[in-house]
């Protein structure tokens, strides 16, 4: 067989507690994150990601803590993001126990993080944001701020320059899909996994099982990141891997056919 | 029984000790200096990022190095390297120039080149892992992988287990009381943890 696609849920962390946002404004608390990490690795995650959306204007220490405490107890791959913006930011990340760090908004301020970063620690561990909105048929733009704020750069030009710089997959949100339950933006995800080389992770919007499908048939996504449809209970991981496996697409095994 | 986890800075280093704790080690011992790597029953070389900062990073302990040949080659110590700490093992790494490794498995680590372009690099995430050359510790199954370069064996004796991305990939090579993996055990789950169980009871 070849790499399997990615199910990968990802849990926002406010104050050290898991929320979601719909649209990013209105929170509902669901949970300690260290739990819900432990109950997606026994349910076979793929992998996992943290995002801080807190991390801008709060203490760093709180989400070190929860990877230190994450890292103890689970043994798959974690990607943190939220308010990275230096090479010793993402230090401080992978020594916790991080395998992976996002870089959000720092990249579209000063691009050159993503290569601070990837030359000190290696194109693997750095993961790439690309936030974006459509402002035009076929054209998205890079927005910032929780997708309030409009920067002007060309979300395609925008993903093809982090790739050169050295990240080593991207994280591709839709700010129009995000919370809404409607689905990847499927061109967009498209748009920018054939114009790079690396990996893209498709972001925003899952509502249903489909939706996960459409990210990799149609979006051309090597991994697919979601979050309410696996917080609330609506779908085990399970699910979604039976789900792409139905359509054609190379998943891991079921967890239960491991042994330790 | 002792396992000394060589710290020379690795970004994967705790992961690997919270997995070995966690597949049945009671004595994890942090070793940055020869001495620690003497008396060890068991060596485990983690490793994350380029080849040549990886390189450089062990070199710079002291006696460490030494300490790792004469455990393997005097001693028969059973060693693991892991991720970037298996392509060490190899003659030289090509990452950002050409630079000498540990030369205990011949071999060359090369960049990823698949032909077919919609194969993406880094290889990264879950994969299998397919035995070559029957080995007590590889076992079939789906393990984590995370990486742009890949090791090119010499030997195909010397290739334990491989994968496939756009083409046979390594996934593990080994000989005599040595063994590297490509991928993660540490980030495998239950496949990685009873790799690393089986790696703790291996009496080679």
């Amino acid at each position: 067989m070849t790499v399997r696609v990615r199910v990968i849920p990802c849990l926002d962390v406010a104050n050290g507690r898991v929320v979601k946002g719909v649209n990013f404004v209105d929170l509902a608390d669901a949970g300690d994150p260290v739990e819900q990490a432990r109950l997606y690795d026994s349910m076979g995650a793929d992998e996992l990601c943290f995002l801080d959306i807190t991390a801008s204007h709060e203490d760093r220490g709180t989400i070190l803590d929860i990877v230190r405490r994450t890292a103890e107890v689970c043994f798959m791959p974690v990607t943190v993001g939220g308010g990275v913006r230096s090479a010793e930011d993402a230090r401080a990340l992978l020594l916790a126990g991080a395998d992976k760090v996002a870089v959000n908004s720092a990249a579209v301020a000063r691009p050159e993080v993503v290569a601070d970063i990837a030359d000190r620690f290696g194109s693997q561990c750095v993961v790439a944001s690309v936030d974006a909105r459509r402002v035009a048929e076929g054209r998205w733009e890079i927005f910032t701020h929780g997708g309030r704020r409009a920067t002007g750069i060309d979300a395609l030009e925008h993903a093809t320059r982090l790739a050169q710089l050295g990240a080593g997959e991207l994280l591709v949100t839709s700010m129009d899909g995000d919370g809404t339950k409607q689905g990847y933006d499927l061109a967009l995800t498209r748009a920018i996994a054939d114009a790079v080389s690396v990996p893209v992770i498709a972001s925003g919007g899952v509502g249903t099982l489909d939706h996960l499908v459409e990210g990799v048939v149609q979006g051309h996504a090597s991994a697919v990141l979601a979050a309410s449809i696996f917080h609330f209970g609506q779908h085990t991981i399970a699910e979604a891997h039976q789900a792409l496996s139905k359509a054609g697409i190379a998943v891991r095994h079921p967890i239960s056919l491991q042994t330790l | 029984m002792s396992i000394a986890l060589i710290d020379y800075g690795a970004g994967n280093l705790h992961s690997v000790h919270n997995a070995l704790v966690k597949a049945g080690a009671r004595d994890v011992v942090l070793a940055a200096d020869g001495e620690v790597v003497r008396r060890a029953d068991r060596i485990v070389l983690p490793g994350v990022g380029a080849f040549r900062a990886c390189r450089d990073g062990l070199y710079a302990l002291p006696g460490v190095v030494e300490a790792m040949g004469e455990a393997v080659q005097a001693r028969g110590v059973p060693f693991l390297g892991i991720c970037v700490g298996m392509q060490l093992l190899a003659d030289e790494g090509e990452e950002f120039g050409s630079h000498d490794g540990l030369g205990w498995v011949p071999g060359t680590v090369r960049l990823i080149e698949p032909a077919d372009a919609s194969i993406k690099v880094p290889h990264m995430g879950w994969n299998d892992v397919t035995p070559a050359t029957p080995h007590p510790l590889i076992v079939p199954g789906e393990a984590y992988f995370l990486h742009s370069y890949h090791f090119a064996a010499k030997d195909p004796a010397h290739v334990l287990a491989t994968t496939d991305h756009g083409g046979p990939i390594v996934a593990a090579v080994g000989r005599d009381t040595i063994v590297g993996v490509q991928f993660h055990p540490e980030k495998s789950q239950s496949y990685g943890l009873s790799f690393l169980s089986r790696f703790l009871e291996w009496r080679p």
